[in-house]
């Protein structure tokens, strides 16, 4: 198990996370856990009262997680969305852009290649859920 | 007879077991008997040869033969480029392979 | 053509840097080989039977000559002194050592080209017509848009992981050069009744092991809304394609089961969240693009005729030059069918001489086709003959393109590790049956298509004579099928019975072709004699 990956600035939530059915069912929890396959759009009437969602990544070519990030993110969720499996560094940097801001992965992560990863490209092509301003916006002013 | 056969990492290069090591030339392979999938196993965590399996061949006078087509033109390069096989100036590759 | 700007190329060289670390972290051994493999996919760079092979993106087919230059350099100095151009409009080189793949990716970087997602799941290269700006029945240049989603499918970072790949196909065209119901997601521009243009939009096609055609999915977009409804297309593939079986994840297996109709609502209202987000670039951004794409300065005033008195360059005029819009140009193509040459491979000398043509003659473009030869797409009439002599001298003059030597095949299993039998074998030999030109050109267009496996790669499925290779109790055995069609009016050829082995296929094409001869009305090719009769005379000829 590799360590928790946190890019927050807040404490560390220490809830354990529910499954998307248990929290479906009982509305006071505040931490949740997304499998790959559940619809993280269940979450949205409830994003509020959500410290943390946790999304499953089984299988680090099973890319689902990507979508449901954004898909929460878009939808206005601003708190804690953590990425929790097969999560490898090279992943990470588009991890942070479609809205995920902490990993839990399975295997260690080599933190020098990580902090190379996340700095290497000044510019990006596409708007996506993070701040970076897209090159078609920066070539129009 | 079983050979063990893979790529090697860096080269890309066609290689064969040869009992202690890796050779480019199918020539060189030993019979793995028993021990393919073992050897196979260990050559894979030691990461300096990709993906190696094990085939079957038939032991013959000029050395092994492997069993399928494939491995066949693994072993000798493409058909159609006689002149970039592992050993272009063979004449008979041709036929060994087919 | 496109050039890029400091935005783009840091984007590119920061990718060198990029691979250059991930190759190191391989070869230390820190990745393993399951790791690695994703990584240098999505960089092109497979492992194949006998060395790595690296596929290098020519976007939407269009290079001028410093590149062209360039991909003779890499064969040169980094490979076997060829390179192999693809059916979907690329160039890979079959004897890559991983340690260089950096330093290839480095020089390319030099003249503004990558092999950025030339293979993993993601959004691959984007293809194009590759008489595109050229061709006299054009609505629209469709390489504007092309970058576009270029640039916006570079690095996506939601659509890296996705189900499987994914590839996009833009035409402007009614004529379909680029068989865009063959792709993932076709784009067609044209014009309404209202005199807009904007795009048509098909998803759910393919070839491989499913062969599908792809259903319209939205009959009219308007030009700005493209990336918002695009990205929407794969949101809901990405969410939505199936995951459990490699075989079934393309998008068109997801269209097919839920039906185009119930894909079409979900991207609808998956595109009514998704436009409100400003992923659309301004106007001024496309304009910016489609500034590059410009015409090239044409020569007013040029003879529109051409000296006829040659009888083998008249040949190749008739086969192998096709109209331009502009008076006094004309459209080469060259043929990279050579008798008994391997389709698609050019020798790094060849390379550099299409590269000179194109300075030379051709307003510095180059295009590469889906059937795997080159064009020069903007060749003044009167150079024509300069043109062809300086072909003729490399071997790149043969007079036989859309005829049935003009083969479309996979590198098979000479190469390829997922292949089951060998295609190229079978090309050198169909086009040696039909070695007379004569004959060729009496049989007239005849798209003949191979590959060697399943995935389909020489595009069998959708070749008037289709073959497929197969691995029958180790033996290489060819099913044959017939009565496909890339082209506008796509169909999925249809196998006609038992297989062959290798000159058992051979005749069982001269038997379907002489049929074809026997049967044929005024004016009819293959494919049309074949769609009026049907199989049973082809079959009674072939088994009876």
């Amino acid at each position: 198990m590799g360590e928790l990956l946190r890019y927050r600035e807040d404490e560390r939530h220490e809830e354990p996370a529910v499954t998307l059915d248990a929290f479906l069912g009982q509305t006071n929890a505040t931490a949740v856990r997304l499998e790959s396959d559940e619809d993280a759009r269940a979450l949205i009437p409830h994003l509020g009262q959500l410290a943390l969602v946790e999304v499953s990544f089984p299988k680090f070519r099973d890319g689902r997680g990507f979508s449901a990030a954004r898909i929460l993110r878009e939808a206005g969720f601003t708190g804690e969305l953590r990425a929790q499996g097969d999560v490898l560094v090279d992943q990470i940097p588009l991890m942070r852009r479609c809205g995920f801001d902490a990993f839990a992965p399975e295997a260690a992560i080599d933190l020098d290649a990580l902090e190379r990863a996340l700095g290497r490209y000044d510019d990006v092509y596409q708007k996506a859920a993070d701040a970076r301003t897209p090159v078609w916006r920066r070539r129009h002013g | 007879m079983k050979l063990v056969t893979g790529n090697d990492l860096e080269s890309g290069d066609v290689v064969w077991w040869t009992g202690d090591g890796w050779s480019r030339h199918v020539a060189d392979a030993v019979d793995a008997g028993h021990a393919g999938e073992s050897i196979a196993a260990t050559e894979e965590a030691a990461r300096r040869v990709n993906s190696p399996y094990v085939i079957d061949a038939t032991a013959t006078a000029d050395g092994p033969r492997p069993a399928h087509i494939k491995d066949r033109i693994r072993a000798a390069g493409p058909t159609v480029r006689p002149d970039l096989g592992v050993r272009p100036a063979d004449a008979n590759r041709g036929e060994w392979v087919i | 053509m496109y050039k890029y700007d400091e935005y783009d190329q840091a984007i590119v060289d920061a990718r060198v840097g990029e691979f250059r670390d991930q190759v190191n972290r391989r070869i230390s051994g820190e990745m393993s080989e399951d790791q690695f493999k994703p990584l240098r996919l999505m960089n092109g760079l497979y492992l194949q039977l006998h060395a790595y092979m690296l596929r290098v993106a020519v976007p939407y087919g269009t290079m001028d000559a410093r590149q062209m230059h360039m991909l003779a350099t890499i064969a040169r100095k980094y490979d076997k002194g060829y390179g192999h151009f693809t059916t979907r409009q690329n160039i890979q080189y079959n004897w890559i050592k991983l340690d260089q793949a950096p330093d290839i990716l480095a020089e390319l970087a030099t003249v503004e080209m990558h092999a950025i997602q030339t293979s993993g799941n993601c959004i691959r290269n984007i293809s194009s017509d590759q008489f595109a700006g050229a061709a006299a029945d054009e609505v629209e240049d469709p390489r504007p848009w092309a970058e576009l989603l270029r640039q916006w499918s570079t690095f996506h970072p939601e659509f890296s992981y996705l189900p499987r790949k994914f590839k996009i196909a833009v035409i402007g065209a009614e004529e379909d050069r680029a068989a865009v119901k063959l792709h993932d997601i076709g784009l067609q521009l044209y014009r309404n009744d209202a005199g807009e243009v904007g795009f048509r939009l098909f998803a759910g096609g393919g070839m491989g092991r499913t062969p599908m055609i792809a259903p319209v999915i939205r009959e009219w977009l308007p030009k700005g809304d493209l990336l918002s409804y695009v990205e929407s297309c794969l949101r809901v593939y990405n969410r939505y394609g199936r995951r459990d079986n490699m075989y079934k994840a393309r998008i068109k297996i997801l269209v097919h089961e839920i039906g185009a109709a119930e894909y079409a609502r979900q991207v609808e209202e998956e595109w009514a969240h998704v436009k409100t987000l400003g992923l659309d670039p301004p106007a001024s951004e496309f304009e910016r693009i489609a500034g590059y794409f410009a015409p090239p300065a044409y020569d007013a005033d040029l003879p529109d005729t051409v000296d006829r008195t040659d009888p083998d360059f008249t040949l190749w005029i008739d086969q192998n030059v096709s109209a331009h819009k502009q008076p006094g140009y004309a459209v080469v193509t060259i043929s990279l069918k050579p008798a008994e040459g391997i389709p698609g491979d050019a020798s790094a000398d060849q390379i550099d001489l299409m590269a000179d043509l194109a300075d030379k003659y051709g307003h510095d473009e180059l295009r590469v086709t889906h059937a795997q030869n080159i064009v020069l797409p903007h060749v003044r009439k009167r150079d024509l003959h300069t043109i062809w002599q300086a072909l003729e001298g490399a071997g790149l003059a043969t007079p036989n393109l859309d005829l049935i030597s003009d083969i479309i095949a996979c590198p098979g299993l000479d190469y390829c590790s997922l292949a089951n039998a060998r295609s190229i074998p079978l090309a050198q030999k169909i086009a040696g049956r039909f070695a007379d030109l004569d004959r060729q050109r009496d049989v007239g267009e005849l798209k003949l298509k191979i590959s060697g496996c399943i995935n389909a790669c020489g595009h069998h499925h959708a070749g008037h004579i289709g073959i497929l290779g197969v691995d029958r109790k180790g033996e290489e055995n060819y099913q044959l099928s017939f009565g496909g069609s890339a082209a506008e009016d796509t169909s999925l050829a249809k196998i006609i019975g038992p297989g062959f082995n290798e000159d058992g296929v051979v005749d069982a094409v001269e038997k379907a072709v002489e049929t074809y001869r026997g049967l044929r009305t005024e004016g009819e090719r293959f494919l049309d004699t074949y769609r009026r009769v049907g199989l049973a005379p082809f079959k009674e000829a072939i088994y009876g």
